[in-house]
């Protein structure tokens, strides 16, 4: 794990590889909760499965309904393992938590720290540990 | 994040279980979105009636089975089935169990079944400067924008919380100092005699575009605009756009001039809304050529006030519509509608009325081929992508005859 902390926004521990979105993206109406994938058509991502993903992306975006969608997305098993942010979101850390307060699942939230998000983009793989204090990160 | 003793009370759960569960969310989701306190609200509008699968259900359920209850006067949102009249659903028949249930059980936690998009329609109505925490983007704008309400763009999940603690967090557009415009708007175009419905969405429509989730200031509207123009053209910016608050110059209640809209501040950016565009943006508000054959006219997205009923009344005329003819309302106005005597000269001339629910976002046209014709923004903006209905959109009158023809006509 490297030393540099990240600002955890919902704990958690996860890793595996990475989908890393180039664009902000909104849950609702832009992810299929049965299957994960993205159905934005306007996002460079579209088709993309989140399914056990570290899912990598600047921001949320859009409609407030996209809580419901994360949590369905999460309860159904499509979804992303850990989601790591560069802009604090409370849309997608709202979606998170309820699904781990009713469905048990986890799915840590993390903001990145800037220094470190040249190199998260680039990764391909990505091991997260967010305590309540702080998160760390090893990416490979 | 500062915890005041009333807080740490409902987060240690001695105000009940429900309480507490709301609390645990509700403090997390301040922290990551840099809140420092919370504060009261004064009402809370939630947006989540509408079934967006199992989650939705279960959440709500777990307050249920906590026995919870909301703590401050809770309107509820548009659900997904017409309560009042349940026969007219057109969808499949699980997803009209659970979401009945869900709008059920809203109420059972203490929400007023109101069942609309415009509980600014209501007597829950806010006043200027209350903090409350609205759902639903076209309440949030005219809560802000109209009344001069404080709430920021709160959502499904979100929104329940905050009834369940009478809290909020205190951050963006709660505070006076975040709700100064941005950009500067002016509307270069001949305006006076344009109808004013029309007006209203075009500019709403190229604001929400331009300016994203700033906050505009825009000069060069009528002061005589109503609400029901100043609805259209919130939520059709709320649609297109992210936008939470806007001024109208003269008009709204924080804009009497451009340098209060501003508070003294230098907006960053100036924009011209001229002829050219304004003629762009209407023609492509519609997706069908003038003439098309129409499967159906759709009216009232936002939710019709009883003032644009009075309006619509002595414009229907025989011969009477020639296709179906929705108007989507919510159960305060159709009872007033009732008690008036105008359901039975509205349902003559062709008019179904849709109540609780609304034709956008739930099974409640009958199937059908064809485009539909609105005179609403919003539905305009969504309806060719999101329930890939082809869509003309134009004026009241239009509309009405348009639905006589069966035709898109124009006046």
């Amino acid at each position: 794990m490297s030393t540099i902390s990240h600002r955890t926004l919902v704990s958690g521990t996860a890793e595996g590889a990475t989908l890393v979105l180039h664009e902000a993206l909104s849950f609702s109406g832009g992810v299929d909760p049965r299957t994960g994938k993205i159905t934005d058509r306007w996002h460079p991502q579209h088709g993309a499965l989140m399914e056990g993903r570290i899912l990598v992306l600047p921001a949320g975006r859009g409609s407030s309904s996209g809580s419901p969608v994360l949590a369905e997305v999460l309860r159904l098993s499509k979804g992303p393992k850990a989601i790591l942010l560069r802009e604090a979101d409370g849309i997608l850390v709202t979606g998170s938590l309820v699904a781990r307060a009713l469905y048990r699942t986890e799915c840590p939230v993390v903001v990145v720290a800037p220094e470190s998000w040249g190199a998260v983009m680039k990764a391909t793989w990505i091991a997260v540990r967010a305590a309540a204090e702080a998160a760390y990160l090893e990416i490979g | 994040m500062k915890l005041a003793h009333k807080d740490q009370a409902l987060l240690d759960g001695r105000e009940g279980a429900g309480a507490q569960f709301a609390m645990e969310l509700l403090v997390q989701f301040a922290e990551a979105v840099g809140a420092p306190e919370l504060i009261d609200t004064e009402s809370v509008h939630v947006d989540g009636c509408i079934y967006k699968g199992q989650a939705s259900l279960d959440f709500v359920e777990a307050f249920v089975q906590r026995k919870g209850k909301v703590r401050v006067p809770t309107t509820l949102n548009t659900g997904s089935i017409n309560l009042c009249a349940p026969h007219g659903y057109f969808g499949p028949s699980d997803l009209k169990a659970a979401s009945t249930r869900l709008m059920l059980a809203y109420a059972e936690l203490g929400g007023q079944p109101t069942f609309t998009c415009a509980p600014y329609q209501t007597i829950y109505r806010p006043r200027f400067g209350q903090q409350i925490a609205w759902g639903e983007s076209n309440a949030i704008v005219f809560a802000n924008s109209v009344i001069g309400a404080r709430t920021n763009r709160y959502g499904d999940f979100l929104d329940l919380c905050c009834a369940m603690t009478g809290r909020v967090p205190y951050y963006g557009l709660h505070l006076v100092e975040n709700r100064r415009a941005q950009i500067a708007v002016e509307v270069d175009v001949d305006v006076s005699a344009m109808d004013r419905q029309v007006l209203c969405v075009v500019v709403g429509h190229i604001v929400g575009k331009q300016c994203g989730n700033r906050i505009p200031a825009i000069i060069g509207l009528p002061a005589s605009l109503t609400d029901d123009d100043l609805k259209a053209l919130g939520a059709v910016a709320a649609s297109a756009g992210s936008v939470a608050l806007f001024h109208v110059v003269g008009r709204t209640p924080e804009a009497k001039t451009l340098d209060e809209a501003c508070q003294n501040v230098r907006p960053q950016e100036v924009i011209t809304i001229g002829e050219r565009e304004f003629e762009d943006t209407l023609r492509h508000l519609s997706t069908v050529d003038d003439g098309s054959p129409l499967r159906a006219v759709s009216l009232g997205t936002p939710h019709y006030s009883l003032q644009e009923f009075e309006q619509l009344l002595p414009m229907l005329k025989a011969p009477r519509a020639a296709v179906d003819v929705y108007i989507s309302t919510g159960r305060q106005v159709f009872s007033e509608l009732q008690s008036l005597g105008m359901v039975a000269p509205l349902e003559a001339w062709g008019v179904t009325l849709i109540v609780d629910a609304c034709t956008y976002n739930s099974p409640s046209m009958r199937e059908g081929a064809g485009p539909v014709m609105t005179n609403s923004g919003k539905w305009a903006y969504y309806a060719p992508n999101n329930l890939g209905i082809e869509t003309a959109f134009g004026s009241t009158a239009e509309c009405v005859v348009s639905a006589q023809a069966g035709r898109v006509v124009r006046l």
